[in-house]
């Protein structure tokens, strides 16, 4: 299936390549340079392409782009999955998916890609199953293994691979049991400029760090399982108890993984934690205009909203701004037109505001799009669906572990296109 | 490209501290002395004694390798270190020589042995990767050894190893596709495995090898339906892509009638109300149901959709894709709108993940609307998404407009078209013209929002709105002159060239409901005409042309100017068409005829442009696929079959028997025709007749174990008992019978899945083996009483084709033959001491390891892994060859009643490789029950060691019970001294093994047996003359005796005078290899070679006495 894999940076530079059958050229990248000159964002290059001999399947993330080159049909989305399966890994090995860390551990990533695939088809995706045959590098161990010329191979030979449960590894030890379940709610939603909610949703994920001995098999059980309207699981769930019973019944794997990822359609029920009152206006005469942005809380449960950032894309023309903020700071970059307002928390008493003036490129026309404006937000313990976990049990081992839940809510991917409305559209 | 690479070492030397190399790479400075002085530094790490050194040559090395630097030249300085015992440095190495052994072909060869000798290693993972390293060397020499270790490792006890093997037939099917019949033969070996560690990897080598041979599937189709949701994500995507293939070949389409309608009501297809459109649906339906036969859904087909469903909350979004095209494709019309809500939940994947996923809902959406409509809002587009995301939504959303949606969607529209994304802008404009051509109440509205935008400040979007507006018009021309004439003023301003020629286009086109306009902007055209793009100076030429057959008092001069302009134009095309207009239109006196009709050529009534979905037909491509999202076929790519007008026949799917009991009932058969070759046994499995077979068999198996039962209560009691197993009898022959019905009416049959089959299969078993008293009765009464006779082995005694029995078999009344057969079994028994029909008894103990043979090996460690019971399985312990002797461990009388045999049952002894299996049996002939069975105390000579059995609890009088103990006898005929105990007493017994129980089969072929002869001689071979006897003079007899003396298998030779075998000692692993030639006239010779040579000359003398008496 995937023939090889070239991770390009984001000037164009291969700097890693691995063939996973005969050795295909570098060459073969040309058509996706080709196509990367042709887009305007590196998100813009199509992720499929064809070339006479070759199809390239690519992905853009964390600034680098992984090019996978196959030759014949094989599922897209399997290679796309399976790309983000690597970065994934690598982020879990090395903290971060960058050139330099790439570069620095070629020889760890070489040999991770070399376990992953087997002749081009995925063989070893699970990190459980991976750090037992490559350790990940910890400072202490790079330290000692220059010492002593030791690498990160594990000595003893996997056991993970040959068993039914392939994402637990075996043997698992440790003095202090414990069980956390973070559940991690994003909202998403559109609101138009009189702010009426056109869509809004609630995606959550349940991101556990599992840290328990031997084989534990558990079971997570919520108050209000009716809420969820779509889920997706961890390959360790039972899905078969799930539709009978709604609660989760899991041998979890060890350490950090997302669980179960679920979706609530509330409708227009869901409760926007935030208002932003804005007022972008532009002069007639073209050189400059007015911003003036308020922020303050909706409904928020009497819960303190965290993190709040205002992210407003301005229109091309817009050259600097000159703006005083009450609260927090503001940056605008002028390459990407980007204007972002770092507020943090959001104290009811007193509003935060940001206002000023803007100034145009001399001899363009007035923009007349309102730019769109994103909010980013954090509300520590709270699930602003509602949705409560009622208990976790724990079967097959005799141990008293230590459990804990926490909630929290975050904007997704709220957005405010504040667009003038077209009446002749009106039917 | 070369320059950037360059430029990207240097910068990569001085990030990275680990490799200094990089900063004098020869690419930036070109000094070639240089590098071959760092190489020559690699070298000498490599040759030094220091595994450090070593590791840390090999990293820099792989380092290189990694930026895509040449490091060849050091091949044979790595290659020599393919042995090290280092692992790290190993598993290095293994990565070099993959990278370069193509282009290093002789000196890879030198590593081969090392791979072999991994082969054999005891570990697992080590034969694994062995394995693994070995295929992915692409050097054509090795490929008769790659098929020999892909063969050996498909039988190899662990699933992992066999995974590896699976991986290794597309490796080696790429390399050499002459391979590929024995290839296919070894993946139809391993669709029978029933791990789910080996079925995705399986399924994956047969799509790359033979994806035409569907009929491999039938046998396990039921199978990975059932295994699917534990096999690991990437397999389960390969898996259900296959499926989704192997369906279309087999069912009936599930929407049937619904498909005759859509085709009938393509046309209302956007235009009509969605629920109008369903009540309708459910009319036509009824009326459709009522003239066809009922659609009954396969239970199989059913199967199907039933074990993907659950795949749909999958968190692999390959896995969703591949459940949601699966359903598209094949399910019924009102079940496939489960898949939306998983696709959009995939909506908030990653962009690439979305790009794909939108472009298969596009494809979705054009052929069932319904399913997203709830769903709508989810394609919504955010400010934030990349261009090609938003096209696509914009295509969906498109597609899923509808009355009652329309207004909804246009307000969101409008909203786009604001967007500082001018492709996005003039894609929504597009969008917008779809919408209004389909939906006929919001064309006005549409085409005057269209208008308005003629207005707007951005040319682009003006150029778009005149496009579009064009192709609408078209519609109605008659209503909308005042458009047209709003149009005309816009060519003073507008500069897009398509734009302008749509114009031009439009206004020449209508110029009768723009009379006065018209000929004023020819004027105006004419004079720009020379700066005009060509695509316009084409449309003022067709302007020029139309306007001077309406209007040629006003146009006639314009027109001519023009066309001179136009004839002296750069562009041919442009020259061609003036030429060609000028010719039709103006009429002179040589042309006549043509100019005539100029006026129905040009001014034809055109049809209105159909604005279709890009995305329309295309799933004729099966989605998901790559195919599809390119919309051309890729290479390699499947066609998703049509469906069948008929279904076939949907038994070939129907596994009746498990494998186990399969082999053993066909061994009996076999055993008792001496005249069979040994191999037909698997022959006959891979054959088309394969249900048939194994019904037969499961048949007969029930037969003859009601007839055992029966035999053994008329030698111990009269006639009372007698009608009692005659009534046992009619039961069984009744569930039989039931069997053969079920057979004959597949949708009952197929309804059973493969699990309750077996649990079918169980009950049964435990009927067989009902009256224990009776066998032991049977026992006591004659102590080599072999009871396994029975009607179609006397009648196979006969030389009768097998098709024939089987007929026999079916006719026979059951009760008829039973009294006679079993006399003349009796007679008989005495030269078969063969497997004792105990063997079926369930075992009490369910803690007993399983045994099974080759094929039932991979299923047993299968449903371990699926913690099923094993008292399943336990009476598998029959032999795949030859006949088992039994020996006797503790007497009737001096066991006080406990009578123990053994045997060897030539299984692998799972739990330890190392061991030789002795199945053990317990009767217990005493009055009183036997408690606590069990090994202690084994006092054995030193490196031997013994794998108890479990302890058997009771063993109630009269019962008897079988277990499986391992013993590793260390290749030596010592006997292992144990010590039996019950819970009064402790008996000492010995198990003594003969020497050809001391190794296992190995499978070669004839070359690798050449080879490995050739280093086993002198010493290590022993050859002794015989004569043989008459009857034994044939192969088969040759064949069937040697195997009976030892466990070996026999290597395919090409001479009919040689017969081949080779296997190795449990133990050490050393090979055996025998050869017996026969010759016309003289002696014939018996050669071995074994490297052990007191196990040679033991077997020697064995296989003689076994071959001349």
């Amino acid at each position: 299936m995937i023939h090889s894999l070239f991770l390009i940076n984001h000037s164009g530079d291969i700097f890693l390549e691995k063939h996973w059958k005969s050795v295909i050229g570098r060459s073969v990248c040309d058509y996706f340079f080709e196509a990367k000159e042709k887009a305007a964002e590196p998100e813009d290059v199509p992720p499929v392409l064809q070339t006479p001999h070759h199809y390239l399947i690519s992905i853009y993330r964390d600034r680098l782009f992984f090019l996978s080159v196959i030759q014949t049909e094989a599922p897209p989305l399997f290679v796309i999955e399976f790309l983000h399966r690597v970065v994934e890994t690598f982020q879990d090995y090395f903290g971060e998916c960058s050139e330099t860390v790439i570069k620095d551990n070629v020889v760890t990533v070489y040999e991770l890609l070399e376990e992953m695939l087997d002749n081009g088809f995925p063989l070893a995706t699970e990190s459980n199953i991976l750090k037992e045959m490559i350790r990940p590098p910890t400072i202490l161990r790079t330290m000692v293994n220059t010492l002593t010329g030791t690498s990160n191979f594990e000595e003893r030979l996997p056991s993970g691979q040959l068993s039914t449960i392939p994402w637990r590894r075996s043997g698992v030890k440790y003095t202090n049991n414990e069980a956390y379940f973070d559940v991690i709610e994003e909202i998403d939603a559109i609101v138009d400029k009189s702010g009426t909610t056109v869509c809004a949703e609630i995606q959550g994920v349940i991101e556990a760090c599992v840290k328990l001995t031997g084989m534990p098999d558990l079971t997570l059980s919520f108050m209000n399982p009716r809420l969820l309207d779509d889920v997706s699981f961890h390959p360790c769930v039972r899905f078969k108890r799930w539709e009978a019973e709604r609660v989760l019944s899991f041998i979890p794997p060890d350490g950090n993984f997302t669980l179960m990822s679920y979706h609530v359609n509330a409708q227009n029920l869901v409760a926007i934690p935030v208002y932003v009152k804005q007022n972008i206006s532009f002069f007639e005469s073209g050189s400059g205009g007015r911003l003036d942005l308020t922020a303050g809380p909706k409904q928020t449960m009497g819960k303190t909203v965290e993190g709040l950032v205002i992210t407003v894309h301005m229109p091309k023309a817009v050259l600097s701004a000159s703006l005083t903020a009450t609260q927090g700071s503001y940056t605008y970059d002028p390459a990407t037109k980007v204007l972002v307002w770092d507020i943090g928390r959001l104290n009811p008493q007193k509003l935060p505001n940001l206002r000023g003036s803007l100034s145009l490129q001399a001899g363009a026309p007035k923009p007349e799009d309102n730019p769109s404006i994103n909010i980013a937000l954090k509300i520590q313990q709270l699930a602003i669906s509602g949705l409560k976990v009622n208990r976790l049990d724990m079967y097959g081992e005799k141990y008293k572990p230590f459990k804990g839940v926490k909630y929290v809510t975050k904007a997704g991917k709220f957005q405010r296109p504040a667009c003038v409305a077209i009446s002749h559209f009106s039917t | 490209m070369s320059a950037s690479s360059a430029f990207s070492d240097e910068k990569g030397g001085s990030s990275s501290v680990g490799e200094p190399e990089y900063g004098h790479d020869p690419a930036s400075g070109g000094i070639f002395s240089s590098d071959y002085k760092r190489h020559d530094d690699l070298k000498e790490m490599l040759d030094s004694n220091k595994d450090s050194l070593k590791l840390e040559a090999m990293k820099r090395i792989v380092a290189m390798i990694a930026r895509g630097k040449n490091t060849s030249d050091l091949f044979p300085a790595v290659v020599k270190n393919v042995a090290c015992k280092n692992i790290e440095v190993k598993k290095l190495v293994y990565v070099y020589l993959v990278r370069y052994a193509e282009e290093q072909q002789d000196l890879a060869l030198l590593s081969i042995s090392t791979f072999q000798r991994g082969l054999k290693d005891p570990n697992q993972l080590i034969r694994a990767s062995a394995l693994r390293v070995l295929s992915s060397i692409r050097v054509t020499i090795i490929v008769p050894i790659m098929m020999l270790a892909i063969k050996e490792a498909a039988s190899d006890m662990s699933p992992y190893v066999r995974k590896t093997a699976a991986h290794a037939i597309p490796k080696l099917y790429s390399l050499d596709p002459e391979q590929k019949d024995q290839l296919i033969e070894v993946i139809e070996k391993l669709l029978a495995d029933k791990t789910t560690l080996v079925a995705g990897s399986v399924v994956m080598a047969f799509e790359e090898v033979c994806p035409e041979r569907i009929d491999l599937i039938h046998k396990n189709y039921r199978k990975l339906c059932n295994l699917l949701v534990d096999v690991e994500e990437w397999g389960q995507v390969v898996i259900i892509n296959m499926l989704t293939r192997y369906a279309r070949t087999q069912f009936l389409n599930p929407n049937l009638n619904e498909c005759l309608l859509e085709e009938g009501g393509e046309s209302t297809f956007y235009g009509s109300d969605a629920d109008q459109d369903e009540d309708e649906d459910e009319d036509k339906k009824d009326e459709a149901l009522s003239k066809r036969k009922p659609y009954v859904m396969d239970p199989d087909h059913r199967l199907l959709l039933r074990n993907t469903k659950p795949l749909l909350q999958s968190r692999n979004a390959a896995v969703v894709m591949a459940v949601a095209q699966l359903y598209f494709h094949l399910a019924p019309k009102a079940e496939v709108g489960v898949i939306a809500k998983a696709l959009v939940r995939l909506l908030r994947s990653h962009s690439e993940v979305q790009y794909v996923v939108l472009q298969n809902v596009a494809t979705m959406t054009i052929k069932r609307r319904g399913m997203f409509e709830p769903y709508l809002k989810s394609f919504y587009i955010r400010s934030t998404d990349p261009t090609q995301i938003k096209v696509l939504k914009l295509e969906v959303l498109t597609n899923l407009a509808s009355e009652t949606n329309i207004s909804t969607i246009l307000r969101e529209f409008q909203t786009y078209i604001k967007s500082m994304d001018k492709d996005f802008v003039a894609a929504t404009i597009q969008a917008i013209g779809r919408c209004a051509t389909h939906i006929g109440e919001v064309r006005d509205t549409c085409l005057n929002g269209l208008v308005q935008l003629l207005s707007n400040r951005d040319e682009l979007v003006v150029a778009e709105s005149v496009v579009v507006i064009k192709k609408l018009l078209q519609m109605q021309p008659e209503k909308h002159s005042d458009i047209i004439k709003h149009m005309a003023k816009l060519t003073d301003n507008i500069q897009v060239p398509m734009a302008r020629a749509s114009i031009l286009w439009l206004i020449g086109e209508y110029c009768e409901h723009v009379p006065k306009i018209a000929p004023d902007v020819l004027r105006k055209m004419a004079k720009t005409f020379t700066n005009e793009e060509d695509i316009v100076k084409l449309q003022i030429i067709n302007l020029a042309a139309k306007l001077y057959l309406t209007n040629s008092k006003q146009t006639k001069l314009l027109t001519q100017y023009v066309l001179n302009l136009a004839k002296y134009d750069q562009n041919y095309d442009i020259r061609d068409r003036a030429r060609f207009i000028r010719q039709l239109i103006v009429p002179t006196d040589k042309c006549g005829a043509l100019s005539k009709y100029a006026k129905k050529l040009i001014l034809a009534l055109k049809p209105a442009p159909i604005l279709e979905s890009p995305f329309k037909d295309r799933d004729h491509f099966q989605l998901g696929s790559l195919s599809h999202l390119l919309n051309t076929k890729a290479g390699g790519y499947q066609e998703l079959p049509d469906w069948p007008q008929d279904a076939p026949d949907p038994s070939v799917r129907n596994v009746e028997v498990p494998e186990w009991t399969k082999c053993s009932s066909r061994e009996k058969r076999k055993e008792k025709k001496v005249e069979k070759p040994f191999y037909s046994d698997s022959e006959g499995e891979s054959g088309p007749t394969e249900s048939a077979d194994s019904e037969s068999d499961s048949a007969s198996s029930s037969a003859s174990g009601s007839e055992q039962s029966g035999s053994g209560s008329e030698e111990s009691e009269e006639s009372e008992e007698r009608s009692d197993s005659d009534e046992e009898e009619e039961e069984e022959e009744e569930e039989a019978k039931k069997r053969k019905t079920q057979k004959k009416e597949p949708i009952e049959a197929v309804q059973q899945s493969e699990s309750e089959q077996s649990s079918e299969e169980e009950v049964k078993k435990r009927k067989v083996s009902i009256p224990p008293p009776r066998n032991v009765s049977e026992s006591e009464s004659d102590d080599d009483d072999s009871p396994s006779d029975s009607s179609q082995d006397s009648e196979s005694e006969d030389s009768e084709s097998e098709a024939e029995v089987k007929k026999k078999k079916k006719i026979t009344p059951p009760k008829a033959p039973t009294k006679p057969v079993k006399k003349e079994g009796k007679k008989e028994k005495k030269e078969m001491s063969l497997l004792d029909f105990d063997d079926f008894e369930p075992t009490p103990s369910p803690q007993v390891t399983p045994v099974g043979n080759f094929l039932s090996s991979s299923l047993v460690t299968d449903l371990e892994g699926l913690s099923l019971t094993d008292t399943v399985l336990s009476p598998a312990t029959i032999s795949p060859s030859g006949s088992l002797k039994s020996y006797e461990l503790l007497h009737r009388i001096t066991g006080e009643g406990l009578w123990v045999e053994y045997c060897f049952s030539r299984q692998p002894f799972l739990p330890d490789p190392h061991m030789v299996a002795v199945q053990i049996q317990f009767t217990n002939s005493a009055a009183t029950e036997a408690k606590s069975l069990r090994l202690e105390e084994a006092k054995l000579q030193s490196g031997m060691r013994v794998k108890e059995f479990p302890e058997i609890e009771v063993l109630p009088a009269g019962e008897s019970a079988t277990v499986v103990m391992g013993v590793d006898f260390c290749d030596s005929t010592q006997a292992a001294n144990l010590q039996l105990c019950t819970h009064s007493r402790k008996f000492f017994v010995s198990i003594q093994p003969p020497v050809g129980e001391l190794m296992t089969p190995s499978f070669m072929t004839e070359n690798e047996f050449k080879k490995e002869q050739g280093q086993l001689m002198g010493m290590n071979e022993i050859t002794e003359k015989m004569q043989l006897p008459e009857r034994c003079q044939n192969e088969h007899a040759i064949v069937q005796r040697v195997i009976a003396a030892a466990n070996l298998s026999r290597v395919p030779c090409g001479s009919d005078k040689e017969c081949r075998f080779a296997g190795r000692t449990v133990t050490s692993g050393s090979l055996v290899l025998v050869t017996v030639a026969t010759k016309e006239s003289g002696p014939s010779q018996l050669t071995i070679n074994c490297e052990k040579m007191v196990i040679g000359t033991m077997l020697v003398k064995d296989i003689l006495l076994a071959l001349t008496q």
